[in-house]
């Protein structure tokens, strides 16, 4: 089943797929940035594979050089009850991806979250404000180089 | 007092209620559009959930939740801590059934190390996600009833719940901070009185819902405030990712105790209850069914409860025995290893689900090969259902509100992380 779904994103986006993984039988998918919500609207109206529900979506910061940053996106098809992943790199110095809200509505606040605690921008986003931390907050708290215990005094505690 | 006109564009409108500034009069009191807040403390939020409405006389126009009071920061701290660190952690996501949180944590590491645990293990875990999602129910119905009024069943259901939480005690050493689970197997054993505890409990359970039924399935005023309120269509639930009994109750048939069995799931026989209606009822019908689902499987799993080892064999990545720690040097140094630097999983990443009380509740694991994950990512059912509150309530009154919410039955320990 991994086979075909991997065989079916290929031979779409032939150009797109920068490699794939299985691991304990979950496949991921690596694929180029730009195209992201074009196969992703792909993967959601292929009535075959009909990933129609977005479970999660999230960053990972790798902490390296090139392509610092990822964004993982589960999905699960409700009809064939099938899980799949997909993965973007995305650079430090412009962490820009291309927004999915149009795609799955789940989206929305899985994107604010990922923009709250690494600073990831989605293009095209209708309401991109952070979701758990202070909208002036400065810090990325999930970002490798924030420390654990916070920044002293980077949130102003209100005065007597 | 700063009056506002009603020209000003409606965003800033928002912005400025977020900043606590005043934007409760407009100019024309004919045109008496308001902005409110509710909440972070609110009794009928559940925890500390914010909500703005914008109101147009009695009926919201719109409405936006603010998440973050209750941010502990947990997926920084995962990674920062071993995988055996992080267990206590996880009973404070959803803090109404902490024991099924615990397996889910313990199932997905599993996965990623590589591990089974034994059959009487599996059993054991499984009583335990359906005494969690029974005693989780429990409240649900009971606040949800308390919303509109009913505060007799609130009374009720608590009481039952007590009773499992003494089973909790007993199992586990705990009524509510279980960490009950380990990675590969569980912290003890399930004992005879246990078994006489879960029997004296379910004997009882049937009546005792009926008299919960008796109180509300013909109360007009009950019924009359949480039919159709609150209706999402069934396109909508699935695209907002929607799980649990709120996408059963939109008529989406997706239990992933049957549809990605984990555990003895296939070995047990269960009905997956759906409603067509998608109102704040059918979610609350879905809940009660689900509880006499919940006791049908905890019947089934008493009987089949097989003898053996409840630990798996595997001492270089599983904890050992306590006893064996003390007496004996190989197992000491294991100890050690295990809880100094942790298991060392292969490097990876995993994604493992199971159906909490409240829906998916998952975890994404990145593991570089060393003790602590690299990354964790919670995926919370309560923050998901929550995103579906302001298609939910739009149209609606504003009493209509805290029906939807304590029909969501969102956890703010989980939903903030």
């Amino acid at each position: 089943m991994n086979q075909l779904i991997l065989q079916k994103i290929v031979a779409q986006f032939p150009k797109s797929v920068q490699g794939s993984d299985e691991f304990r039988g979950d496949l991921t998918v690596r694929v180029k940035k730009e195209d992201i919500a074009g196969i992703c609207s792909f993967l959601r109206d292929d009535p075959e594979l009909s990933f129609d529900m977005l479970v999660d979506l999230c960053g990972v910061d790798m902490y390296r050089p090139e392509g610092r940053f990822e964004v993982v996106y589960n999905m699960y098809s409700i009809r064939n009850k099938w899980y799949l992943r997909l993965k973007v790199l995305v650079d430090e110095e412009k962490p820009i991806v291309d927004s999915v809200t149009s795609v799955w509505t789940a989206a929305n606040w899985h994107e604010r979250e990922t923009y709250d605690m690494y600073g990831i921008k989605f293009r095209g986003h209708p309401d991109l404000r952070r979701m758990y931390m202070p909208e002036d907050y400065e810090y990325y708290p999930l970002r490798k180089d924030f420390p654990l215990m916070g920044v002293p005094d980077s949130i102003p505690l209100p005065r007597k | 007092m700063p009056v506002r006109t009603l020209e000003e564009p409606r965003k800033s409108q928002i912005q400025a209620a977020l900043e606590d500034q005043d934007t409760s009069v407009a100019l024309d009191p004919l045109e008496n559009e308001m902005i409110l807040n509710m909440g972070p403390q609110h009794p009928a939020t559940h925890g500390v959930l914010r909500v703005l409405v914008r109101l147009d006389g009695e009926t919201v126009t719109g409405c936006v939740p603010e998440l973050g009071y209750l941010h502990r920061g947990y997926e920084k701290i995962a990674e920062n801590s071993t995988y055996h660190e992080f267990i206590p952690h996880t009973d404070r996501l959803d803090y109404l059934s902490p024991l099924s949180n615990n397996v889910a944590y313990a199932l997905a590491v599993e996965k990623l190390v590589g591990i089974e645990v034994p059959l009487r293990a599996q059993y054991i875990r499984v009583l335990c996600c359906e005494m969690a999602r029974v005693a989780s129910h429990l409240v649900a119905v009971g606040t949800m009833g308390m919303d509109v009024g009913a505060l007799t069943v609130l009374l009720w259901t608590f009481r039952e719940r007590e009773k499992l939480m003494d089973i909790f005690d007993v199992l586990t050493g705990a009524r509510f901070t279980t960490s009950y689970t380990r990675i590969g197997g569980l912290q003890q054993d399930w004992t005879p009185q246990c078994t006489g505890m879960l029997r004296t409990f379910l004997d009882e359970f049937d009546r005792d819902l009926a008299e919960v039924e008796d109180l509300l399935y013909k109360n007009r005023i009950f019924i009359d405030r949480c039919e159709n309120v609150g209706y999402i269509s069934r396109e909508d639930a699935i695209s907002l990712g929607l799980t649990g009994p709120i996408l059963r109750a939109a008529g989406v048939s997706r239990d992933l105790r049957r549809d990605k069995p984990y555990l003895v799931y296939p070995e047990l026989d269960f009905d997956v209850v759906t409603y067509s209606e998608s109102d704040s009822l059918a979610r609350f019908y879905v809940r009660m069914e689900e509880m006499k689902q919940s006791a049908k499987i905890l019947r089934q799993a008493l009987e089949k409860m097989p003898s053996g080892p409840i630990h798996d064999r595997d001492t270089k990545r599983v904890l050992p025995r306590k006893d064996r720690t003390y007496t004996r040097m190989e197992e000491l140094i294991h100890d050690f290893m295990l809880i100094n630097l942790g298991i060392d999983p292969p490097v990876g990443e995993v994604y493992f689900g199971i159906e909490s009380s409240r829906g998916e509740f998952g975890l994404y694991i990145v593991s570089d090969g060393t003790g602590n994950p690299w990354r964790m990512k919670i995926r919370s059912p309560s923050m998901v259902n929550l995103s579906a509150l302001p298609l939910m309530i739009k149209g609606g009154m504003i009493s209509d509100i805290v029906v939807v919410i304590g029909s969501l039955d969102p956890v703010m320990g989980e939903a903030d992380k």
